[in-house]
């Protein structure tokens, strides 16, 4: 696995005396659908955030298809191919969802500075943004403002403001957050489903969820990572349900 | 997917930018003053200007969701520009405006720089610093302005070669509203292309415009520098229609005043602003008839009425009666 679409190397961070990344190194290759669990607190979310370029790391290197992304701004990673989504929904809550989408296909494109012509010129931008929401089942609502929608179809606004962007990895943080869960169920769905040119990395709770739709399992702890395997080899792990207090995680029986 | 659904979005999108009566009922009043009170056409272009301000305004607060509480540096410089010419020896007015707007607009794209990386607070004092520094630059150096005095000595020439600017106000009316009527036709292309789109998404959530690969800091650069243009060419009209300028032109007072009438009016929605300061400058000429020394309680009693029970201004409340009798009918 000497290809990564993503990787990290020797992250460190620290917020005063808090160490919040400890010597993280993970590597995503291609393709892959991975699962970032762990406890609260153990450092998934600033993971992302450091990935993403949200947080400067004291030390380490973020590798984006190969190539040093550590010192580029957020906006530049994603242009080069690195997109999210947000554990707590990040809107534009003013925006319907179709110009939400159409803003990120336009910032994709690069058209977004131009004044001068209207919105409505831009076919291809419009159409493609319709698309988008309709592989995600929000074309009929395609024109609430998205603070209007229901929580779950903010959760997949989410999901689309993402795409627009054509991302080559894709992180989702917490992607299910506060849905309930036969739609956290179709959630997951829409995402299996995504092209496998999109390298997806999630973090998430329901170890049924991780199971399911995860081929590899990371398990970080205190801001570095335990150990990453297999669902089946995580479920088997000892030290993993240490972490969990002893405790069988949710789900975890039928991995 | 079939084309009939693909017309859908771009059907409604299109809905959103129409021409609606309203607009077009608005416009054509515009012309009135000439026939109905001509008397009065000299406040008549003293409110197309301050119009022509706030609009500037409204495009970085109303769209970008920049405060400013220094906007008047942008007004003055081009009052000054603009004055600064025509004594010098050019009063062709057109070349002026144009000359101003440069002028204005090279000094905001300077100061963009600084606004781009703040919001909320810090970012209002730093335009109210950037309006307080011009303010005594411009005092100090009295040899160019004329500082307390003012600036004497601007003569601007018909228009045209045609169009004398005449005591009673006729061609500084016709002047200000050409020229507010032509920048407001810009500034709705403007907020209906995809800038105006990513403006209300810098407003909305600048992290997440990060997040989708936008550069937020260089949109606000853009915007806040057309809008200093825009301020400018305001600035330059009055210069150019009273033929003097004072330091008040840029002073804490205009850009308070040009808040106000945007808060008045309703930010975001281009008309808003407009009719905040015919409201405003209305009042002002009548408030200050009765009681001249106290005719700003009667603003603040306003202001504090229209913030409370009209959370999106005078315009965002006749938009909610329209909305209501209709649905009554």
């Amino acid at each position: 696995m000497n290809e990564s679409a993503l990787a990290a190397r020797g992250i460190n961070k620290r917020f005063g005396s808090l160490v919040v990344a400890a010597d993280v190194d993970l590597t995503l290759p291609p393709g892959a659908r991975y699962a970032l669990i762990g406890p609260n607190g153990a450092g998934k979310t600033t993971l992302i955030n450091l990935m993403t370029g949200m947080l400067r790391p004291d030390a380490g290197q973020i590798l984006l298809g190969g190539e040093d992304v550590t010192a580029l701004a957020p906006e530049d990673r994603v242009r080069r191919g690195l997109a999210r989504t947000y554990q707590i929904n990040s809107l534009f809550p003013h925006l319907t969802a179709l110009e939400s989408v159409i803003l990120a296909v336009c910032e994709r494109r690069r058209v977004a500075q131009a004044w001068w012509r209207r919105l409505i010129a831009y076919r291809e931008e419009i159409d493609e943004a319709h698309q988008i929401l309709g592989a995600l089942m929000l074309d009929a609502v395609c024109h609430r403002p998205a603070r209007e929608l229901a929580y779950g179809q903010q959760r997949l606004l989410e999901i689309a403001l993402a795409l627009a962007s054509r991302p080559k990895v894709l992180l989702l943080d917490e992607p299910a957050a506060g849905v309930p869960r036969d739609e956290s169920n179709e959630l997951f769905a829409a995402i299996a489903g995504l092209s496998r040119d999109i390298t997806v990395l999630f973090i998430e709770h329901d170890m049924e969820l991780v199971f399911r739709f995860a081929a590899r399992v990371i398990v970080m702890v205190g801001g570095s990572i335990l150990v990453e395997g297999t669902p089946a080899e995580i479920a088997a792990d000892p030290q993993v349900r240490a972490v969990y207090l002893g405790k069988t995680p949710r789900g975890l029986r039928n991995g | 997917m079939t084309s009939a659904t693909i017309a859908g979005p771009r059907d409604y999108l299109q809905t959103q930018m129409r021409w609606r009566w309203g607009e077009i009922a608005f416009w054509l009043a515009t012309l009135l003053p000439f026939i109905v009170t001509p008397d009065y056409l000299l406040l008549a272009s003293q409110v197309a200007i301050a119009a022509l301000f706030v609009l500037s305004l409204d495009l970085i607060l109303g769209f970008a969701g920049i405060v400013s509480l220094g906007h008047a540096a942008y007004f003055g410089i081009g009052a000054y520009t603009a004055g600064l010419i025509s004594k010098w020896g050019w009063g062709e007015p057109l070349t002026g405006l144009l000359i101003a707007a440069l002028a204005a607009g090279v000094f905001g794209y300077l100061t963009s720089f600084i606004v781009a990386r703040f919001r909320h607070l810090p970012l209002i004092m730093i335009t109210l610093g950037i309006g307080l520094l011009l303010q005594e630059a411009a005092n100090s150096a009295s040899w160019l302005t004329g500082g307390f005095d003012g600036l004497q000595g601007i003569r601007t020439w018909p228009i045209a070669g045609r169009f004398r600017f005449d005591l009673y106000g006729y061609t500084a009316y016709g002047y200000a509203l050409a020229a507010l009527f032509v920048i407001f036709l810009g500034a709705r292309r403007l907020i209906h292309s995809p800038f105006g789109l990513a403006l209300r998404g810098v407003r909305d959530n600048s992290q997440r415009m990060r997040a989708i690969g936008a550069s937020t800091h260089s949109h606000i650069r853009t915007i806040y520098t057309i809008a200093a243009m825009i301020a400018g060419i305001a600035g330059a009209i009055l210069a150019q229609s009273t033929e003097t300028v004072s330091l008040e032109a840029l002073g804490f007072q205009r850009s308070a005043d040009v808040l106000v009438m945007l808060i008045l009016g309703g930010t975001g929605r281009l008309y808003g602003g407009l009719l905040g300061a015919i409201v405003y400058m209305v009042a002002r000429d009548q408030f200050s008839g009765l009681n001249p020394q106290y005719w700003y309680f009667w603003i603040g009693l306003l202001l504090i009425a229209v913030v409370v029970v009209l959370p999106n201004g005078l315009l965002g409340g006749l938009t909610l009666l329209t909305r209501r009798s209709k649905a009554a009918s």
